[in-house]
């Protein structure tokens, strides 16, 4: 059991981290070219040359284009119109036609900005090597903003997942753990023969406690070796503070499973349940949706979600390298949390039914 | 309540929903004697033992064990009771030295008494070769009489035995019964649950229970005598049999 416990998490953290990324990249991307002038095909090139756009096909007509987006094959058509060099030229104005599949609209809409851009590119360009030498006075009001990146220069998304992951591995780990453990020994029997005994109910809780907290901070530390050695993520803060702030999450995730697991008879509704919330609390932790986008009553039960916090303990310690005083909110909710939870799991261990 | 008596049952009763599991029973168990307690399945032997054993809260009724109610002072029932379950009850993913250790612990005991008893333990039931063992690769009775050995670690007043020797062959079931009365010796006050007739004779008093009443309750001969049977096995059966 402990090298599964162990070893599938940290796979899980090193395949997740690679794969679970919201950038668009490598974008299906196909053309209509009805004019064939060396200003279209400058145009193609220009997508090509992008990292993120794949130019996959070019279709004789828009029909055969639009099947082939039906089927999946491509999510981006450009029709360029019949004497699209010529009107250029001309008339100084032309129109594109951009097809996109927008079955997932986020995706579309970053997409979408991404051939704006080529296709202004492309556009000053036209306009500086053909209209100038026409003598036409042309003013660019040009104004051009330069971002600095803080906390991740390099926009890494590595460096945003892998701490959410992460924290999301420690938390799956130890809720499943804990949440099967008291139901578990009702299964078998030996829980009858404890509540026999002249134990006090806080010791038994403590003592379902311990192992899986000290679980929780090994693969803590084990994880925050790979995010390092593997993913070379800077970890700005302190650690100690990382530590002491999970050891206190930890306590807050074994509460709820403890507590789970006393108000199950059999370890299928334990994990039904365990699931429930799981999925939940990860949805709403604002490690893959930001919180500020949400409704406002979400917002407010993302207060009740501890992994909300830990991923912003989390990033903030790990990334921006904040103090103490600035997750003083964070550990202070948690802590007060984990105090109700443990509370309410010792509570509900009855000895006597 | 007497000074030799180790159980006093008084109108104690159960009840689920609208089943009545335990009847209004009434009883008492003298200190240091054997009290085997029959019944059919079902017939309400676990429930009332549960009840005693400060697991369950009864319905209405009262009880003494060990001097404490079983209403107010469950707890203090706990410290001075040993009890060994119808399903095996120690770790199965712990060896027998840890299980001793932990039981040991739980109860309170020292680490010195903890060692002193196992030690003690292992030269009486002869473990030397199995004390490091899982208990889950052990046969099922040495499980069996390890649990029981267990349950009398903290030198309990009262033990109770669910069911101890189910699925247990003839000699293992003797053996059983010889550290049921080496504890009895001592002053060890044994309720027992049983559906093997022949260790009903064992007993010093027995009590039949048949629908969550308490049908008989004397001593094995008188039991014969009153019912006219040949053995507790007719006893049974003419009681069980309305």
């Amino acid at each position: 059991m402990l090298p599964i416990i162990f070893v599938l998490p940290l796979i899980q953290l090193i395949i997740l981290s690679n794969a679970a990324t919201f950038e668009i990249k490598n974008i299906k991307f196909s053309y209509v070219d009805n004019d064939n002038t060396s200003f279209s095909r400058e145009l193609i090139e220009k997508f090509d040359a992008s990292t993120y756009f794949n130019v996959l096909a070019k279709y004789p007509s828009k029909k055969i284009a639009n099947s082939a987006m039906l089927k999946g094959e491509v999510d981006v058509i450009l029709e360029i119109p019949l004497n699209f060099e010529r009107n250029l030229l001309k008339n100084k104005q032309t129109d594109l036609a951009v097809t996109i599949n927008a079955i997932d609209g986020a995706a579309a809409g970053v997409t979408n900005v991404y051939i704006n851009q080529i296709i202004q590119t492309f556009n000053k360009k036209v306009h500086t090597t053909l209209m100038l030498p026409s003598n036409t006075p042309i003013t660019y009001q040009n104004i051009t903003s330069i971002p600095s990146f803080w906390y991740n220069k390099t926009l890494n998304y590595k460096t945003f997942m892998v701490p959410g992951i992460l924290v999301l591995l420690v938390t799956m780990i130890t809720l499943f753990l804990s949440g099967m453990n008291i139901v578990r020994e009702k299964e078998i029997g030996t829980l009858e023969q404890i509540n026999v005994t002249p134990i006090k109910k806080h010791q038994f809780i403590i003592g379902k406690l311990f192992p899986f907290w000290l679980l929780g901070l090994v693969l803590l530390s084990v994880g925050l070796l790979i995010a390092k050695l593997i993913f070379n993520v800077p970890i700005v803060g302190s650690l100690a503070l990382m530590y002491l702030y999970t050891s206190i999450y930890i306590l807050v995730v074994l509460g709820i499973g403890l507590f789970i697991s006393n108000f199950t008879d059999t370890q299928q509704q334990a994990m039904f349940i365990a699931w429930f919330f799981m999925v939940i609390f990860i949805l709403m932790s604002g490690l893959f949706t930001p919180i500020e986008s949400m409704p406002n009553w979400a917002q407010i039960l993302t207060e009740f979600n501890p992994i909300k916090y830990f991923v912003e303990v989390m990033r903030m310690v790990m990334l921006k390298g904040a103090g103490f005083s600035e997750i003083i909110p964070q550990l202070s909710k948690t802590f007060a949390y984990a105090i109700i939870m443990n509370g309410l799991a010792v509570w509900s261990y009855k000895k006597t039914s | 309540m007497k000074e030799e008596t180790a159980i006093h049952v008084e109108n104690l009763t159960k009840m689920f929903g609208d089943f009545t599991a335990v009847n209004a029973i009434s009883f008492d168990v003298k200190k240091g004697e054997i009290f085997g307690f029959l019944g059919a399945n079902g017939a309400g032997k676990t429930t009332a033992m549960k009840m005693l054993i400060g697991i369950l809260t009864p319905t209405s009724g009262n009880a003494d064990v060990a001097g404490f109610n079983v209403n107010t002072q469950p707890e203090s029932i706990k410290k001075s009771i040993g009890y060994m379950s119808q399903k095996f009850a120690l770790y199965d993913d712990l060896t027998v030295k840890e299980n001793i250790t932990f039981f040991g612990g739980i109860y309170g005991l020292t680490r010195k008494q903890i060692n002193e008893k196992r030690y003690q333990l292992v030269e009486e039931l002869e473990l030397q070769e199995i004390v490091n063992e899982l208990v889950s690769s052990l046969p099922l009775g040495w499980k069996q009489k390890i649990a029981f050995s267990v349950a009398l670690l903290h030198n309990p007043k009262i033990v109770f035995l669910d069911e101890p020797t189910g699925g247990v062959d003839p000699i293992t079931r003797r053996q059983f019964w010889e550290l049921i009365y080496k504890a009895a010796n001592k002053g060890t006050t044994i309720f027992v649950t049983t559906h093997y007739m022949d260790e009903a004779e064992y007993c010093d008093s027995v009590s039949i229970m048949v629908n969550g009443k308490i049908e008989a309750l004397d001593t094995p001969k008188k039991l014969k005598e009153q019912f006219n049977a040949e053995s507790m096995n007719d006893v049974f059966l003419k009681l069980a049999r309305g």
